[in-house]
C-alpha cells in the first residue's frame, strides 16, 4: 500500500489538512463551542474553509446569523463537485448518501486527476478515507490540547493547498479547450474577489464550463440524427 | 453556546452536497457524455488555486504563496512526483517567510 501512488498523495494531503484541523479545533473552542460541538462539526459538516469562517465570524461575535451565510457560500462549491462527480459517486443509496458527505475540493481534485472511471472511484475513496481521519484526529486534538502547532502558515502549510491543486488540475487540461476553460475560470474569479462575498468568485468560476457543456450538447445531437459517433473525448 | 447553530451548519452543508448529486442525475438523464460534466471542475479548480494564492479575504496580496506557486507549476511542468511538489511549495514560502 505504501508503494501506492494514490495512496502516498492521499497521505501528504491528509497530513497537511490535519494541521488546518488542530486550527479548527483551537479556534473552534475559542469562539465558545464545547469539544464535542468542535467534533461533531468536524464529522457532519466536513468542509474546512466553511467551518474556519463559521466559528471565524462567531469569535468575532457576528452570530449565527452572520456566521451562517458565509459558512455555505464557501461550502456551495462542494454542490458543483458533486454534480461533476457523477460517475465516481455511483452504488447503493447508503453508499452515495455516504459518498456525498466526503465531496470536497481535495476527494475531488483527486479523483478528476485520474485516467479512467475505476481509478476515480478508488482515489476519491482512498483520499477520503486519508482526509476524513486527518480532519476529525486534527479537530479532536486542537479542541482538547489547544494551540501546541503554531500558524500553519509558518510551515508554508498555506502554500501546499494550490500547489497540490495545481499538480492534480494539470492530467486534466488535455487539449486547448480544457486549458482555455481553466484560464477563464480563474479570470473571472480574480475578478470578482473585491466585490462579491468569499465563496462566490470560485461558482461563478464554473459558469464558463456552460458554453463548453452546451457545444457537446449540440455535438451529440448531431450523432443522434445519424452521424457515426466520435471516438475519444 | 447551543447546538441550534451547530445542526444548521451541518445539515445546510450536507444538503448543499446532495443537492449536487441530485442535479448531477437529472442532466445524466438527459445527456449521457460523461466527460462533459466533468469541465466542470476544471474552471473551479483553477479559480481555487489562484484565490488562494493571490488573495487575503477580498484582497490581492503576493506574498511568500506567490514563488512556492511558481516552484509548483516548473515541478508539475517537469513531472515531479506529488509529495516533492507538495514539500517544495511548503518549503519556499516557509524559507522565505523565515527570511524576510
Amino acid at each position: 500500500m505504501s508503494n501506492d501512488p494514490v495512496f502516498r498523495n492521499a497521505l501528504s494531503i491528509g497530513v497537511a489538512t490535519a494541521v488546518y484541523a488542530v486550527s479548527f479545533g483551537v479556534l473552534s473552542v475559542a469562539a465558545r463551542f464545547s469539544v464535542l460541538q468542535t467534533c461533531v462539526m468536524s464529522v457532519f459538516c466536513f468542509t474546512g474553509a466553511s467551518q474556519l469562517t463559521f466559528v471565524s465570524v462567531i469569535a468575532a461575535g457576528g452570530g449565527v446569523a452572520g456566521a451562517l451565510p458565509p459558512a455555505l457560500l464557501l461550502a456551495g462549491r462542494n454542490a458543483v463537485y458533486a454534480l461533476s462527480l457523477k460517475g465516481v459517486l455511483s452504488g447503493s443509496a447508503p453508499k452515495r448518501a455516504l459518498r456525498a458527505q466526503v465531496v470536497v475540493d481535495e476527494t475531488t481534485a483527486m479523483a478528476h486527476a485520474q485516467p479512467t472511471l475505476a481509478a476515480k472511484r478508488r482515489a476519491f475513496d482512498l483520499t477520503a478515507v486519508c482526509l476524513f481521519t486527518a480532519w476529525n484526529i486534527g479537530t479532536l486534538v486542537g479542541a482538547v490540547a489547544g494551540s501546541g502547532l503554531g500558524n500553519p502558515r509558518d510551515y508554508g502549510l498555506d502554500a501546499v493547498f494550490p500547489a497540490v491543486f495545481l499538480a492534480l488540475l494539470a492530467p486534466q487540461l488535455r487539449g486547448p479547450e480544457a486549458m482555455r476553460v481553466a484560464v477563464a475560470g480563474a479570470l473571472i474569479a480574480l475578478a470578482l474577489v473585491p466585490i462579491a462575498p468569499a465563496g462566490v468568485p470560485i461558482i461563478a468560476s464554473a459558469l464558463v464550463a456552460v458554453p463548453v457543456l452546451l457545444a457537446a450538447g449540440r455535438r451529440r445531437a448531431r450523432i443522434v440524427v445519424g452521424q457515426a459517433p466520435e471516438v475519444g473525448q | 453556546m447551543s447546538w441550534w447553530p451547530v445542526i444548521a451548519l451541518c445539515a445546510s452543508a450536507y444538503a448543499l452536497k446532495v443537492l449536487g448529486l441530485v442535479v448531477g442525475d437529472r442532466l445524466d438523464r438527459e445527456t449521457s457524455e460523461r466527460w462533459s460534466l466533468e469541465i466542470v471542475v476544471v474552471p473551479v479548480l483553477a479559480a481555487l488555486i489562484v484565490i488562494q494564492t493571490f488573495t487575503t479575504g477580498q484582497r490581492f496580496v503576493l506574498d511568500a504563496r506567490t514563488p512556492a506557486l511558481l516552484v509548483a507549476a516548473v515541478l508539475v511542468w517537469r513531472k515531479a512526483p506529488f509529495v516533492v511538489v507538495a514539500l517544495a511549495a511548503a518549503a519556499t514560502a516557509a524559507l522565505l517567510r523565515l527570511v524576510a
